[in-house]
């Protein structure tokens, strides 16, 4: 049996899963899938910021178009660091596809004019 | 002299909502007046996700989520003025502003709706003791520099208080190389969500100290040492259990503070929230001035600061339609337990269910939620667990505070036996 705090929206639920991954204490659907990828493959979105090029003292938001597993965070921002990009930039614009081969994009999350 | 039906105090996520609702309620002449250079108040610095899963039940970043109510102002065609700096509010309701183009400009409202957010609380707030240093500064600031400006303010860092910008910050410094060495909490629990405290800190292995603060800073020029010490139940430091940490920067995560600069110079009753009082159209007592957001309450989260928006825009344009007529009063107060409640006034019947929200004052379980008049029980709900941290929202029907013995409902804390 192991219990944490679900991270899938602000409600914060305190959820328990037992060995055979049945899922107690989860107010939602979502939180009885977080608890099971929690102690099988735990997974983060990642949000950060990447460098503007044309534009001065800029940086524009970034995501995760997926959570990632957990232990390739340090990486992924390795590579957002690696990245610039040029306004104008679009909410859901691509900055880097497939990041590392996990089955995530990079998304960017602001509009910049 | 100009005039305008509503002008809308702030372009964040509640004044956009209150814009909306009052161009959809039939208002077309509406400004909204913002003093940054962009729509979205401080959701702009909020990279992070968590935000909309009320409003649109998805999970999208602060940027994404202003973006949706950005682009419904836009398309319907609602005035707004942008790096323009409201100078004076009269409770005549006589709004001067200015900017680089415009210069200053002053004109008769026929409503105004309040919504500027909240600032946070400093060094000063808290009588932080030690050397004034270069290297203090609040979560919130960080955020921006790094988040908008794409600066790290430090290198090792020490983060007081354990409110939801701290532990965001935490994980955000974390991520772009810096070491966060713990987050010290004067309480003797987190003022953060759950959540947070789970993906910010254990996730990245950052202690959380609770019952102890900083018992001085020490440096020259800049903060070079934090010295933490545990605190007994009168906030007393105890001697002896001093801890020091090597570091740079102190990120101060210890409150926000409604901002009412221009609202409280015109003689609205003020609320222990530090907000305006209102009543159940988010009127102040100021007619056809009306609050929302966090300069009525702090809000810890955004989609119910786009609802209160929403309600405020509603009663503005009830306002301006001549409908706001006081049908009553009655005098909202908290009881055992409850750190404030919003409304303070119920005064109109316009809507069909008044929703009351509240603050606990400290962690609690299994309770009953008691709203009486006199000795009347008006309703009672049942909760598990309540939280500072978490505002509780209650709706009761119109109808069962129609026929009240006195003028007046007390929201109390009962412990279930």
């Amino acid at each position: 049996m192991k219990e944490f705090t679900c991270i899938v929206c602000p409600r914060g639920c305190r959820l328990k899963i037992d060995d055979q991954l049945n899922v107690t204490g989860n107010s939602c659907p979502r939180g009885a899938q977080y608890a099971k990828d929690e102690v099988t493959n735990p997974k983060r979105m990642i949000t950060s910021i990447m460098r503007v090029k044309n534009r001065e003292n800029c940086v524009v938001s970034v995501k995760t178009s997926n959570s990632i597993p957990k232990g390739k965070i340090f990486e992924v921002m390795e590579e957002i660091n690696k990245v610039s990009v040029n306004a104008p930039t679009h909410i859901g614009d691509i900055a880097i596809k497939n990041v590392l081969g996990l089955d995530a994009d990079i998304v960017i999350t602001k509009n910049v004019k | 002299m100009l005039t305008r039906d509503l002008v809308i105090i702030g372009g964040g996520s509640a004044g956009m909502a209150a814009a909306i609702e009052a161009k959809k309620n039939g208002i077309d002449d509406i400004l909204i007046l913002e003093k940054d250079s962009v729509l979205g108040g401080i959701l702009n610095q909020c990279i992070h996700n968590g935000f909309g899963l009320t409003e649109f039940k998805e999970e999208l970043t602060g940027p994404e989520y202003l973006s949706r109510f950005a682009k419904q102002v836009e398309e319907l065609g609602i005035e707004y003025k942008l790096d323009s700096l409201v100078l004076n509010v009269t409770k005549d309701r006589i709004v001067t502003y200015s900017n680089a183009v415009d210069g200053v400009v002053t004109l008769q409202a026929k409503a105004i709706v309040f919504a500027t957010g909240c600032y946070e609380r400093g060094p000063g707030a808290i009588q932080l003791a030690g050397d004034r240093v270069a290297g203090i500064i609040t979560a919130g600031t960080a955020q921006k520099y790094l988040n908008i400006h794409g600066f790290l303010a430090g290198k090792r860092i020490v983060i007081l208080g354990s409110g939801d910008i701290g532990l965001i910050m935490a994980r955000r410094m974390t991520l772009e190389g810096a070491k966060v060495l713990c987050v010290s909490e004067i309480m003797p629990y987190s003022n953060g969500l759950n959540r947070n405290i789970a993906q910010c800190l254990n996730d990245y292995n950052i202690p959380l100290y609770l019952s102890r603060s900083v018992l001085r800073v020490e440096g020259k020029g800049r903060v070079e040492k934090v010295v933490l010490a545990a605190v007994d139940e009168k906030m007393k430091f105890i001697p002896g259990t001093e801890m020091e940490f090597e570091c740079d920067t102190l990120l101060l995560s210890v409150g926000l503070i409604p901002y009412v600069g221009l609202l409280s110079d015109i003689g609205t009753e003020m609320s222990s929230t530090r907000g305006a009082k209102v009543n159940d159209q988010l009127e102040t007592t100021v007619p056809g001035v009306f609050a929302c957001g966090n300069c009525l309450h702090v809000h810890d989260v955004v989609d119910f600061v786009t609802d209160e928006g929403r309600d405020a825009g509603r009663g503005a344009a009830n306002y301006i339609k001549g409908l706001l007529k006081q049908t009553k009063k009655i005098k909202v107060n908290p009881g055992d337990g409850v750190g404030y409640v919003i409304p303070q006034y119920i005064e109109t019947d316009l809507n069909n269910d008044i929703t009351f929200k509240f603050r606990v004052r400290k962690p609690i379980q299994n309770v009953f939620v008691n709203f009486k008049s006199g000795d009347v029980l008006v309703h009672k709900v049942v909760k598990p667990v309540l939280i500072p941290s978490e505002m509780v929202m209650i709706k009761i029907n119109k109808d069962k505070l129609a026929n009240l013995p006195v003028d007046e409902i007390t929201v109390s804390l009962e412990e279930r036996k």
